[in-house]
């Protein structure tokens, strides 16, 4: 496909603002550090989310991997008893709450207006104020490792251990204060993803008419919306409990332990499916595409998922089957766990007919969606496993459960998330990720998490125990079911994972430094994201796009031969954005930056902080945040008219509203 | 495009800040439904320190919980007044709103002291813990919302509130209303139903 020149669009119009609102003159600058850090723009929230999120990944693999420098060989010295606590929780808290949550978050951000066809979210402050919740939430989260030691509980941190008798340094603090703050930051991502897609799609884009991206998001986005405040609770009990003296998980007043593993796993098991769906979502995406076919069952699809959103909520206490529920919970758990199944193999069932009779074409991306549906399965299938509660009993807190959530949550979440790297990275970036590197990436990775998790059903059934920090060549066992081997070779299948996604670290770097530039729509694709530039423009579209059909796109691009019944193309991706430009809305008023979110995120760990060490400080903090709130209801989140000067073509101004990347 | 308070067109008829306080208050539902659970397993947990019996004052309550109750017919009227575009009567039934929601508000902290004197105190039982939580977070909430009224009514004057008025008291109505529900749910199961 040839890329072809267009000549810089005219923007229609750009903000000088000279009305003060609130306290502060709005900020301005269109370029620099400024434009990043009081930006409002759902693309570049979501390039940061993405970016955050990668920080995150990194450091919590690198836990990972000294978690398994530790388990390599019988009597491990890398770390100590305690520091392997803090290790195993921090790095599974990561990895939930600080990788996968807002790499779906970003993923959400960037595309979901894209592709119902708006120019951005229903509340562009609100959508800073979550991103940088989030980030100042794990900063503080993480800054337990230099106050006196981090979380060491497991990341469901159950009660009693986590309190202060039993975790006596301030790490447990940190978690659940810093948890609130996600929490919060996922909440308002809610809230804004919920509406954004009740209230601002395109006309004619009918529920059933939304990519299936989309309707992932939209029911990840419902389950946080009502798990985040039950994990609110939970961390509230537990904050109260040590640091304002509340009996909750104090089980000498008669409390008892099991309201903190109800608490949190009416939140977990919700949660599992927010770290899955997302990838189920962009996965749903990329098979047709390089199927070349639309999407086998796109009903059964978006219903299977909220058929998930549904019955996710009544299996949290399969997590509990070892605690003595009485056999009446535990029959009914067990068929809710089997039954969630359902709507699972329905999508299993849906991405395999979408491939089966199309053009296939193995691109990176392709190959990483195909990766999701076996690996995932294998997870899924130990899954159900769990589901037979006298089975479930002899595996519960062996590292069987380990190798099941890590099918699930890194050969399901996480290629997924990598299948969306490859797909929409021209889009994002207006450059193709690196194939050939691409696929040493894919391989390295599946090899690696398979060398890595698989030994781990072995393991466990062998009867390995999480969470121990050392093993003993004693008790190793013999043969085919040695210990030593299969320990050994997870940890080796967890370095070769490490180059896997290295490999995808060096392709990022290698494109940047790549000048060529990525054609409209490289991969031929079907829905509205793909109908604008590489990056989209600040405004996204030109014209906000009517929709007529499922892909609405794909059926711009194609029409169906009356004779044939075969599609035939009748217009190429350029011929559409050629029109949509000549046709340009004359007057776009975007959201204006504004410094509040990032001034109310900011007050967030302040009080937090003083939470821990001195009262004193939550009062500066919550001065910050009331000042910050007043700031944000007096400015009105668009400029208003008068601040907006219609610039003359050829001036310059037109490029500093237009450069976005 | 992104402010429907400012005419533009939403695929459901109803206005993103309205739908986006619904959303939050569907979320609330849960966070209150914890926090109700929690108390409802542990009301009957003392330890040491009064039971329930011993120290809730009924008739204290009821008054304390009909002056809440009235404030939400109040609100009602500042909201009808707001749609009229009648800025002095929003101004005064907002006040009123606040003033009565202050009243409930200065009840419970009677009560708190009240109960401390007699032994009940936050760590005393689980009891204590619960309740003190659950009718603590309900308080939180009220302030807050007095502390919205009391803002609007302030931007009001000045007349600077961004997007259209009647909307923004709307809002604020819907969390009023709400946080007014939830204390009748709480009055009924803490006080009301006997351990």
């Amino acid at each position: 496909m040839a890329i072809i020149e267009r000549p810089a669009p005219t923007v229609p119009a750009i903000v000088t603002p000279t009305t003060t609102y609130g306290s502060l003159k709005r900020p301005v600058s269109a370029t620099g550090w400024r434009s990043w850090v009081f930006t409002v723009d759902h693309k570049k929230l979501g390039i940061m989310y993405g970016a955050t999120a990668m920080f995150f990944f990194i450091i919590g693999g690198v836990e990972a991997l000294l978690i398994r420098l530790q388990l390599a060989a019988p009597n491990g010295k890398v770390l100590n008893a305690d520091l392997y606590n803090q290790m195993f929780t921090m790095h599974a808290t990561t990895m939930v709450f600080l990788f996968v949550m807002p790499m779906a978050a970003g993923f959400a951000n960037y595309f979901v207006p894209l592709q119902i066809g708006a120019r951005d979210v229903a509340f562009p402050r609100l959508n800073a104020f979550g991103f940088w919740a989030l980030l100042f939430g794990g900063i503080f989260l993480n800054l337990a490792w230099f106050l006196g030691g981090a979380a060491d509980g497991g990341w469901f941190m159950y009660a009693p251990n986590s309190g202060p008798v039993f975790s006596p340094s301030n790490g447990v603090d940190f978690w659940a204060l810093g948890l609130q703050i996600a929490g919060i930051a996922s909440l308002t991502g809610a809230i804004n993803l919920i509406i954004t897609v009740l209230n601002m799609r395109a006309p004619g884009m009918s529920l059933m008419k939304m990519p299936i991206f989309t309707w992932m998001i939209t029911v990840v986005q419902f389950l946080l919306l009502f798990a985040i405040p039950v994990i609110t609770v939970a961390l509230f009990l537990l904050s109260f409990q040590r640091n304002f003296g509340a009996r909750f998980f104090d089980v000498a007043a008669g409390a008892d332990p099991l309201l903190w593993q109800h608490l949190f796993w009416i939140f977990g098991h919700p949660e599992v499916y927010v770290l899955i769906l997302p990838s189920f979502g962009i996965v749903s995406e990329v098979l047709p595409v390089f199927s070349r076919k639309p999407l086998f069952g796109y009903p059964f699809v978006v219903f299977s998922g909220a058929a998930i959103g549904f019955v996710g909520w009544g299996v949290w206490a399969h997590h509990m089957f070892a605690s003595g529920l009485g056999p009446v919970s535990v029959a009914v758990f067990s068929l809710t766990t089997m039954a969630i199944a359902v709507p699972t193999g329905v999508k299993i069932i849906n991405w395999t007919l979408t491939m089966w009779g199309g053009k296939l074409w193995f691109t990176t991306a392709m190959k990483f969606a195909i990766g999701l549906i076996v690996l995932f399965t294998v997870g899924g299938l130990s899954g159900v496993t769990h589901a037979v509660a006298p089975s479930d009993t002899q595996q519960t807190d062996t590292y069987y459960i380990v190798a099941h959530f890590h099918y699930v949550l890194f050969g399901g979440a996480v290629l997924g998330i990598f299948s969306g790297f490859y797909y929409w990275w021209p889009k994002v970036f207006g450059k193709m990720l690196n194939e050939k590197l691409g696929s040493w990436n894919f391989w390295l990775m599946v090899i690696g998490l398979n060398l890595t998790f698989g030994p781990m059903h072995i393991l466990g059934l062998q009867g390995q125990p999480r969470r121990m920090y050392q093993w003993t060549e004693a008790r190793a066992g013999e043969g085919f079911f040695n210990l030593a081997f299969w320990n050994l070779i997870a940890s080796i299948g967890s370095f070769v994972l490490a180059v896997g996604i290295l490999m995808f670290l060096i392709n990022v770097l290698i494109t940047a430094r790549n000048p060529q530039k990525a054609p409209l729509d490289p991969w031929n694709a079907r829905s509205l994201e793909w109908m604008t530039t590489n990056p989209p423009k600040e405004h996204n579209f030109d014209v906000v796009p009517t929709v007529h059909h499922l892909d609405d796109f794909f059926h711009q691009k194609y029409e169906e031969d009356p004779v044939t019944h075969t599609m035939k193309q009748v217009r190429t991706a350029e011929e559409i954005m050629a029109e949509q430009e000549r046709n340009a809305d004359k007057h776009i008023h975007m959201p204006s930056p504004s410094y509040w979110p990032i001034v109310l995120a900011f007050g967030l760990p302040v009080i937090t902080f003083g939470l821990i060490y001195s009262h004193l400080i939550s009062v500066i903090g919550g001065v910050i945040v009331l000042f910050a709130a007043y700031g944000w209801a007096l400015e009105s989140s668009t400029a208003p008219d008068s601040d907006f000067e219609t610039n003359t073509p050829g001036t310059g101004l037109d490029k500093v509203a237009s450069n976005h990347d | 495009m992104t402010d429907t308070a400012q005419g533009h067109a939403s695929s459901t008829g109803i206005s993103n800040v309205k739908l986006g306080m619904w959303a939050f208050l569907g979320s609330e539902c849960l966070l209150f439904g914890g926090l109700i659970s929690t108390y409802m397993l542990y009301r009957g947990r003392v330890t040491g320190g009064p039971r329930p019996s011993q120290i809730f004052d009924i008739p204290f309550t009821s008054v304390s919980s009909f002056v809440l109750l009235m404030s939400s017919l109040t609100m009602v009227l500042a909201v009808s007044a707001a749609h009229k575009d009648d800025d002095r009567k929003t101004n005064l039934w907002l006040t009123v709103t606040a003033l009565l929601g202050a009243t409930f508000v200065g009840g419970q902290v009677y009560e708190f002291t009240a109960f401390y004197k007699e032994g009940l105190g936050f760590s005393t039982s689980l009891f204590g813990s619960s309740f003190y939580t659950l009718t603590g977070f309900h308080g939180v909430h009220v302030t807050v919302g007095i502390i919205m009224l009391m803002s609007l009514v302030g931007i009001l004057k000045r007349s600077s509130v961004p997007g259209k008025k009647a909307e923004v008291v709307e809002m604020i109505g819907l969390y009023w209303h709400f946080v007014d529900i939830v204390w009748i749910i709480i009055f009924t199961l803490v006080y009301l139903i006997p351990v």
